[in-house]
């Protein structure tokens, strides 16, 4: 399979007038064609800071080290003609929130279509007009639609002509930021699924960022924990949503009941204190301040992401015996 | 760890409540059209619905926020007469925590004031019964809100806190009225889920401590698992199936609450049926049962089996009883237990 997408020691810190603020750690992931990967994680762990990444969209303060290579080609050294031909066409994001993401001022037509015009500047009003149409069918609305405004739309909606827009360049990555987020679970369904049969027909490569760990589970085939700006957990969805193995992806788990699991009846699980300031990291584990398995050791050092009961986990006392 | 109460009067109760709100146009949205539900004191009755289906509207009208069109609410046995006085008691046993805590906050109080301003509103602390004093009284309601010790949060702003502790303030500051009852909306959909959790245990520890009844109103089926005595799930302003927690969830009988569970990604073992299109206008409500056009019982041939076709176009479905055994909107269901 083609790697569409793979990250190097991807580390990204912020500079602020304290020093640097570090959001992302030595990540290392890869999305290949056909595949969808789910990053798990809370406010704060970093989720999209590594995704803004992946089109250099990252803002002027971030500080980028390792390598972001996006069809093979590194987006964070090219030059800018190559990385504008590179996005949309490549890569596209699906960005989080719909609501605030699209311009309430233009049609739905012309919005999805400004990257086509951009990219195939030869394409006649006729041709691009009638791939809006298709876009549009793709994701499950009428060609119709095209001539609305985003606010005539409902959440779900405006979700899918996210996704139409993402689609108008034929790219071969996607990327989705908490695609589902505010969404009603009838509607969060439909756009799971879209985005699940654009894949199997399409043959892309997709990458979802969710807080959500149960979404991922039923989408992807790979699913990464992070916690702290670093992956703590990554394993096939059953693995990781199933059976986790480090102890923050298993309160992660918790977090979303089961109904008729008799032990979250009146006992909703939940997880002491915050997560670290990322100014004043632990010296070891950044999760043993709030971890029930902590010992003395996981204080010493940052424990390394290891190839343990058939995933990676990063944490001393998994495998042990 | 939490029992729900033995048989009692209800606290607060909606009978017949109907809700319809005029457009510019001039045409009529019916938010709520007919809602019967009722509360226990030391209860948790969760309303679990989609957007659209009215439940924020029945909680607004539950603490007396909007004025129903139609029916009534009635606080213990007695209608809400909406006068200035009657009122400012019923407000300050019912309260309620607004949904998204970080907009909830006025972004240049502190948490005292925050707190305190429910307090003053109320002249709490002259009819106060251990004779407290205005920040005795702050410290107490953000101690129970789990924000410990509370004088630390006092001069905090509201940027200064996390999601979590934001809404231990909301809480707090409905807590600091003694409430008899909360209705909480959306609760912790704003949170992460880490935090969730706590948010969770600290409602039903209210619960067991000061005998606090709640209404929790939730998209999330987890949640009402997590917490919930009863439930009620609602659709286009109706309440299409109600009884205990047990009953909603692991028995589901109406077409809609059984596909809304099957949506849910932790429930593995029911296959997946994702309903087409959205919750209806509620300014076209359809005839005879309203959840048709997109019932699957409807759409594979089930119910034209059962020979209820007709019923279900035409034939309108009665308001469910506020309370009594597990209760189904739904021609289907009715035709089967007959």
């Amino acid at each position: 399979m083609v790697e569409l997408l793979e990250l190097h020691d991807l580390s990204v810190a912020y500079r602020t007038s304290d020093g640097p603020l570090p959001a992302v750690r030595g990540v290392d992931l890869v999305v290949r064609a056909g595949e969808v990967v789910g990053i798990a994680g809370e406010s704060g762990c970093g989720k999209s800071t590594l995704v803004s990444t992946v089109l250099r969209l990252q803002p002027k303060d971030a500080l980028v080290t390792g390598e972001v290579l996006v069809a093979g080609r590194d987006v964070q050294t090219m030059g800018w003609g190559d990385l504008r031909a590179l996005r949309w066409a490549e890569a596209a994001i699906v960005f989080q929130g719909a609501l605030h993401s699209l311009n309430p001022v233009r049609r739905v037509e012309t919005q999805i279509s400004e990257p086509i015009r951009l990219h195939e500047p030869g394409l006649s009003a006729a041709a691009v007009s009638s791939r809006v149409g298709e876009l549009l069918e793709q994701v499950g609305l009428p060609a119709a639609r095209s001539r609305v405004y985003p606010h005539q739309l409902s959440g779900g909606q405006r979700q899918r002509v996210m996704i139409a827009m993402a689609l108008a360049c034929r790219p071969q990555l996607i990327v989705a930021d908490e695609p589902t987020t505010a969404l009603d679970v009838m509607v969060q369904a439909q756009i799971l699924d879209l985005m699940s049969g654009l894949v199997k027909d399409l043959g892309v490569g997709l990458m979802i960022i969710s807080h959500d760990l149960s979404v991922l589970a039923d989408v992807c085939d790979r699913v990464a924990v992070m916690y702290a700006g670093r992956v703590v957990e990554l394993g096939s969805a059953q693995q990781v949503f199933g059976s986790p193995a480090h102890p923050y992806a298993q309160a992660l788990s918790q977090a979303f009941p089961r109904v008729g699991d008799a032990a979250a009846r009146y006992s909703p699980a939940g997880l002491g204190g915050d997560p670290p300031d990322p100014h004043a990291l632990p010296p070891g584990c950044s999760f043993a301040p709030r971890c029930s398995r902590a010992i003395d050791a996981c204080n010493e050092e940052e424990p390394p992401l290891l190839e343990i009961v058939g995933r990676q986990v990063a944490c001393i006392r998994v495998g042990e015996a | 760890m939490s029992t729900p109460p033995t048989s009692d009067a209800p606290l607060l109760e909606a009978v017949g409540v109907g809700v319809e709100f005029t457009t510019r146009g001039g045409t009529v949205a019916t938010a709520l059209d007919g809602v019967d539900v009722a509360v226990r004191p030391g209860e948790i009755l969760a309303l679990v619905g989609e957007s659209g289906s009215g439940k924020t509207t029945l909680a607004r009208t539950l603490v007396g926020m909007q004025r129903p069109t139609r029916g009534e609410v009635r606080y213990e046995g007695k209608p809400l007469s909406y006068s200035h006085r009657s009122m400012k008691q019923v407000c300050r046993e019912v309260q309620m925590v607004l949904q998204d805590a970080s907009g909830s906050l006025n972004p240049r109080q502190t948490v005292y004031e925050s707190v305190a301003e429910g307090i003053r509103l109320q002249k709490r602390v002259a009819d106060d019964p251990e004779g407290r004093s205005e920040p005795e009284m702050v410290a107490a309601a953000l101690a129970e809100a789990g924000l410990r010790p509370p004088e630390r949060v006092f001069l905090r702003s509201p940027h200064e806190l996390s999601g979590g502790q934001k809404q231990r303030v909301l809480i707090a500051g409905a807590l600091a009225l003694r409430p008899r009852l909360l209705v909480a909306d959306e609760p912790v959909s704003s949170l992460d889920a880490s935090i969730r959790g706590e948010i969770l245990a600290l409602l039903l520890g209210l619960r067991e401590s000061l005998g606090l009844g709640i209404v929790v109103v939730t998209h999330d089926v987890g949640l009402a698992w997590n917490i919930a005595d009863r439930i009620a799930v609602m659709y286009l302003g109706r309440v299409v199936e109600c009884g205990t927690t047990e009953e909603v969830l692991e028995r589901p009988r109406h077409p809609y609450t059984q596909a809304l569970l099957s949506v849910v990604p932790e429930i593995e073992e029911l296959t997946p049926v994702v309903l087409r299109g959205e919750v209806p206008d509620p300014t076209r409500i359809p005839g005879g049962c309203r959840f048709h056009p997109r019932c699957p019982a409807y759409a594979d041939g089930t119910a034209d089996e059962a020979g209820i076709v007709d019923s279900c176009r035409a034939t309108p479905l009665p308001v469910l009883a506020a309370t009594g055994d597990h209760r189904v909107a739904c021609h289907l269901v009715s035709e089967r237990d007959s």
